[in-house]
């Protein structure tokens, strides 16, 4: 396809991208989207950092330091690390069950779009006036007096981008349900499978709330009503409960995939099979139930009461439990193996240690007690970071190397590999330890700055050049992928040699029907399974060949988002321009028109003819 | 093997590291030298938890290196097929239930301490004569300063709270404008004060203050509440009972105290112009008082401005910090409520600033 | 899937809308859908619920003295039948009767408008009494409650108008026998959530 792309020039290579519904080829753009504003969130990141570097610090001001934090907590995690781990979830899950493509190509395309520009929408507050200043958290009472237009930004852009989530889950959920391959049984998916499909589900459950919330918050900002003006009767405590009925689930979102990525990693280059594999899924299945219970443990300090403190503080134990049996199956797992230590294989070892710390501290703040010291503190902070920065960002870095390959058709450089995590990992421990400390020391989070003579400078100081280091690797994983794209050195469907799983049975990249023909399922790791009993290619097809049916590409999901995006303009502008009504309605009647074309027009796709595939075998010559 | 070492002098690294952070902090403020009965509950309960979270890494750890070590491809060569293990429900039950005998093994605590500190049944308590048996400290947060009204004495006070030593001291919080959080690191953990409803909790204060270095606890605000959220710092000093009963008959005494326009003081004269619209100089709580009540203060009390040990809550506590703060307040707290007085002659802010640091209750 | 193919009542699956694949994903997606609504309108029952009659001091509006039932009553009367006509319709899509299935979707919209007047009228009377979206917390909780629900209606409205014109002509097939069924799941989703308006606001509002 792509070479086919090329020669018809820009604008056609262009206008490809732009309506494509190919589940590999939104995985790339939600990859590069992500990557995008992981860089950005990341710059942002290293301003804090530089801004903490020493006491009583003048080179941020106060007000840009909050816009940088809430910034940089928002970007990381709707806009980069949900976005990447999209991209591998669209990319590699229909490969792993033998699927075509996804349940809905063109809701697919939509879910990407409404991302991309709600994105885009949140990032022009830096342009227009200000970025939001509340926190990621947003809590009402700081978020509805805070003035300009930020939050506006944060309330409207988070509104797209959580509806293109939305979308993109209930999109994972059918695929799951409906398409898998002849003998690919529930207990037979790879485990990046089933935890795409519980992060699916509770993504399905977890953003309703937050649409809502996010409603309430921009209605009393610019429609007039009072969810929150507790002088008018509203109650603040409302938004921090909803947004932790979303935000607590969330988290489980981001790590449940990393966890799935793990649980590929490891059995592959260690050449064994997952241990307990039935014990994994419960327990995923058990963390995404609990994930639903625990909300109110980031509300100790609220004043709940004891009953209800206590109520979720044993809640949020129990979940370390679960969690504990995953850990000591990818012990087992690598225990007895023949473990070889790619670059992949490395972020999986450190990730054990990085996520194991970050867990036990989150054991310790479910102790609702010593909560009350560790809330709001930069213990706080070192905790998140040890789960998200431990567990999802080494998951998310593990997979770009491990799935490079079937991505983008070409490796990338395993030397450089391990010298961006060489910095990366000791960069992350050097910036994060040190944070629990300066918790206990009684440093609060979010503080632009701190007076001198507290004992917190050399801690903050340390953390500082951590920061640095982690920001030296990813710029050599930049490096990397720029060598390795124009190098374009293309590589064989299983250029690991030891996958497991069926997306190493076809070609890296896939063709656009990822598979000649749907492939029969044999048990778990199935490719493993051909291959042990002499089936070199590890694919053994279920149906014979014959035509395959493909949907068309498409626009309009690209416009259906454009006209929402220019729609939240018009309405955070309707009260003090002319046209901030017109546009709003405009907006929202293109979307609307969009949208009817699209359903009053037959759109039944297209056969691949049984001879192209022919052909196209022939001409990738079976195996490389 | 490069690799191994590697990760050897990696842990030796961190080893060291540990051992360095495990200094305890500043006594001002830090959870790890608790001052008081709520942060001595909540120390322990942070050792007995970090002994048991050490425990499982070590377990972890432990498993996970001897992994590393044996079982390498480099050893067993590149055809070696390991034996491909389903699972074992001995090891399954294993490390299921002994988890969740260590989470028991928190959780009981964990709940027996989370409804002692959460009982305020006493704050109502009343003796034979009707009086409260406990003292009872309402602290409205406002952006960025903090305000202590003692109902039971009539007395009220900003940034500096002042309490007696070794008995329950109980607090009603609440915040006048958006949401903060009221956090004494040394002498326990924080509460929230919100906008709609009043927190109740207390906390014990075991540690004279005036054995610190800096005489006095650091108080936090631990809820991102606007720009100077990091500067919106209160302290605490601790008197015996005898003592702080004293100080309260200080306070009393001030009832009716206020600044007069004609003073021969210029420093009084600047003061009852410029600053009395927002800023009592009498300690005592009086409803009539500018026509509202404490909640609505516009600004933190100033009548014992001169026993203080910090200008608005951060700044060192000499005649040239508070002349900056009182001329450029946004530079020095932005988005503070105070108006910049940078009309001020110089003699004008000498006799001003003459004037406040006077203010004192204290021999 | 072939739209010409051409179907009589005896060759017309049992389940026309499980009959393709695509329907078959529709069908599950959609039900996944609907399990996210329930999600969002649980959390605008439980903001509502949470608000109900709390406003500044003297709030001069309570469920009490705003609501009459006997309008919500006719309101709900109207979106209960239209219901069940739209059942009517599905029976006649599993029978490969393409004009009668037109008709009862006809008369759903037709009920469903009826319904939807009666809620602007009933918007409109509560404004002009000063009852306005930004009253109280209890005015905005209200309003965006059953506004929300009402503009799911509105919706569904212009989702089975555009149905059925755009379909008048080519008639039943496979392909939107599915579009059909899913629009009839939404209608009937609708129904249920107002049942439950009807109930945790109307009538716990005057009685409770």
């Amino acid at each position: 396809m792509s070479s086919v792309a090329q020669k018809k020039g820009f604008g056609a290579w262009l206008w490809d991208w732009m309506t494509t519904v190919d589940h590999k080829k939104i995985g790339i753009l939600y990859f590069l989207g992500g990557a995008f504003f992981f860089v950005l969130g990341g710059i942002e990141a290293m301003m804090i950092r530089i801004q903490l570097l020493n006491p009583e610090s003048t080179l941020i001001s106060a007000g840009l330091f909050n816009q940088l934090i809430t910034m940089h907590g928002t970007t990381m995690i709707f806009l980069a690390a949900m976005p990447i781990l999209f991209g591998f979830m669209n990319a590699i899950m229909p490969l792993q069950i033998g699927a075509r493509d996804v349940a809905f190509p063109f809701i697919n395309s939509l879910g990407f779009w409404m991302f991309m520009f709600g994105g885009i929408f949140l990032n022009i507050s830096w342009l227009a006036g200000g970025a939001p200043d509340a926190g990621w958290t947003s809590y009402t009472s700081l978020a509805i007096t805070s003035p300009g237009h930020g939050v506006d930004f944060y309330s409207i852009g988070l509104q797209l981008a959580g509806a293109g989530t939305l979308m993109s889950g209930i999109n994972f959920l059918v695929t799951i349900i409906n398409m898998r391959a002849p003998g690919m049984t529930y207990m037979r998916m790879p485990l990046f499978t089933w935890t795409t499909f519980i992060a699916s589900a509770m993504i399905l459950f977890a953003f309703p709330p937050l649409t809502v919330g996010l409603f309430f918050l921009t209605f009393d900002r610019l429609f007039g009503a009072n969810f929150f003006d507790h002088t008018m009767g509203g109650n603040t405590i409302i938004w921090e409960h909803i947004f932790w009925i979303f935000g607590h689930p969330e988290v489980y979102i981001l790590i449940l995939p990393a966890f799935g990525i793990f649980s590929e990693i490891f059995p592959t280059f260690a050449k064994k099979r997952l241990f307990g594999y039935t014990s994994m899924v419960f327990a995923t299945v058990l963390i995404g139930f609990l994930g639903f219970m625990v909300w109110a443990h980031h509300m100790f300090t609220v004043g709940l009461g004891s009953t209800a403190n206590a109520i979720f503080a044993v809640a949020t134990m129990a979940i370390a439990v679960p969690t504990g049996v995953k850990i000591f199956n990818w012990l087992l797992t690598i225990w007895g193996g023949s473990i070889k230590v790619t670059t992949p294989m490395l972020y999986a070892i450190a990730f054990i240690p990085s996520f194991v710390m970050g867990g036990v501290t989150g054991v310790m703040q479910g102790a609702a007690p010593l909560d009350y010291q560790l809330h709001d503190s930069y213990f706080i902070v070192a905790h998140f970071h040890y789960v998200i920065v431990g567990g999802v960002v080494l998951g998310i870095l593990a997979a770009t190397h491990y799935w490079w390959p079937k991505m983008f058709g070409t490796m990338l450089n395993e030397k450089l590999g391990k010298v961006t995590f060489w910095f990366f990992f000791i960069g992350f421990h050097m910036t994060f330890l040190i944070q629990h400390w300066l918790g206990f020391w009684g440093m609060p989070r979010r503080v632009f700055t701190y007076m001198d003579g507290q004992g917190w400078n050399l801690a903050n100081y340390i953390s500082t050049v951590g920061a640095f280091l982690m920001a030296i690797g990813v710029i050599v994983l930049v490096i990397n992928a720029i060598m390795t794209t124009v190098k374009n050195e293309p590589v064989a469907n299983d250029p690991w040699g030891d996958g497991r799983t069926l997306e190493w049975a076809t070609q890296s990249p896939p063709l656009y029907y990822n598979f000649p023909q749907t492939p029969l399922v044999r048990g778990l790791d199935t490719v493993w399974i051909e291959k042990q009993e002499g089936n070199k290619s590890g694919f053994t097809p279920a149906v014979p060949l014959q035509d395959i049916h493909m949907p068309h590409g498409s626009i309009i999901p690209f416009l259906m988002s454009f006209g929402l995006f220019i729609a939240g303009f018009g309405a955070m502008y309707r009260l003090e321009t002319a046209w901030g009504l017109p546009l709003l309605i405009f907006g929202l009647l293109w979307t609307f028109v969009a949208m009817s074309v699209r359903s009053v027009k037959d759109d039944l796709g297209y056969y691949v003819p049984k001879e192209e595939i022919l052909e196209d075998m022939k001409r990738e010559g079976g195996q490389k | 093997m490069m690799k191994g070492l590697k990760k050897w002098r990696l842990f030796a690294l961190l080893t060291a590291l540990t051992i360095f952070l495990a200094g305890c902090g500043q006594q001002e403020l830090s959870t790890l030298l608790p001052a008081g009965e709520v942060a001595k509950d909540q120390f322990n309960l942070l050792l007995l938890s970090s002994g048991i979270m050490l425990l499982v890494i070590l377990v972890v750890v432990l498993i996970y290196v001897i992994a590393l070590l044996r079982f390498r491809r480099s050893k067993l060569g590149e055809d070696h097929i390991p034996e491909q293990v389903e699972g074992s429900h001995t090891l399954e039950l294993v490390w299921t239930v002994i988890p969740i005998l260590l989470v028991l093994l928190l959780a009981v605590p964990t709940v027996y301490y989370t409804y002692k500190l959460g009982d305020v049944s006493a704050m109502v308590a009343v003796n034979e004569d009707g009086d409260a048996e406990n003292l009872v400290v309402d602290v409205t947060a406002k952006l960025y300063w903090w305000e202590f009204e003692y109902p039971e004495l009539g007395v009220v006070t900003a940034q500096e709270l002042v309490v007696p030593m070794d008995e329950r001291v109980y607090f009603n919080l609440i915040a006048a404008d958006v949401k903060h959080s009221f956090w004494i690191p040394a002498v326990g953990g924080k509460l929230d004060n919100n906008v709609e409803n009043v927190n109740k909790f207390y906390l014990t204060f075991e540690k004279d203050s005036r054995d610190l270095d800096e005489g006095v606890f650091f108080g936090k605000c631990a809820e991102l509440c606007g720009p100077s959220h990091a500067l919106m710092d209160f302290k605490v000093k601790t008197l015996t009972r005898p003592e702080f009963d004293e100080w309260v008959l200080a306070m009393q005494a001030t009832e009716g105290a206020t600044a007069d326009k004609d003073s021969a003081d210029m420093g009084e004269a600047v003061f009852a112009n410029s600053c009395i619209s927002c800023h009592a100089v009498s300690g005592v709580d009086d409803p009539a008082y500018m026509g509202v009540d404490h909640a609505g203060a516009v600004g933190p009390n100033l009548t014992t401005f001169g026993d203080r040990n910090r200008v608005a809550g951060f700044m060192d506590h000499d005649e040239e910090s508070l002349k900056n703060w009182i001329t450029d307040t946004q530079k020095y707290k932005p988005g503070n409520t105070m108006p910049s007085f940078d009309h001020l002659s110089d003699e004008e802010l000498d006799a001003l600033t003459g004037y406040l640091m006077g203010l004192t209750i204290e021999e | 899937m072939d739209l010409n193919q051409k179907f009589t009542p005896e060759t017309w699956p049992e389940k026309p809308e499980l009959a393709t694949f695509e329907g078959k994903n529709k069908f599950v997606g959609f039900w996944l859908f609907l399990g996210g609504e329930v999600i969002l309108f649980a959390t605008l029952f439980a903001t509502y619920l949470a608000l109900k009659n709390k406003g500044p001091e003297g709030l001069e509006f309570t469920t009490q003295g705003l609501f009459e039932l006997p309008l919500v009553f006719v309101m709900t009367m109207l979106l209960l039948t239209s219901s069940l006509t739209s059942v009517y319709a599905m029976y006649h899509l599993r029978n490969f009767n393409f004009r009668k299935m037109q008709l009862w979707l006809g008369f759903t919209a037709f009920l469903g408008l009826g319904f939807l007047m009666l809620e602007v009228y009933e918007f409109v009377h509560y404004v002009g009494l000063g009852f306005t979206y930004g009253n109280s917390a209890f005015s905005s909780a209200f309003y965006t409650l059953v506004g929300t629900h009402g503009f799911h209606v509105a919706i569904g409205l212009v989702w089975i108008t555009l149905l059925i014109f755009r379909n008048a002509k080519r008639g039943l097939n496979l392909y939107n026998a599915s579009k059909y069924y899913t629009f009839s799941l939404y209608w009937h989703f609708i129904d249920v959530v107002w049942v439950f308006i009807f109930t945790a606001v109307y009538l716990m509002g005057v009685v409770g």
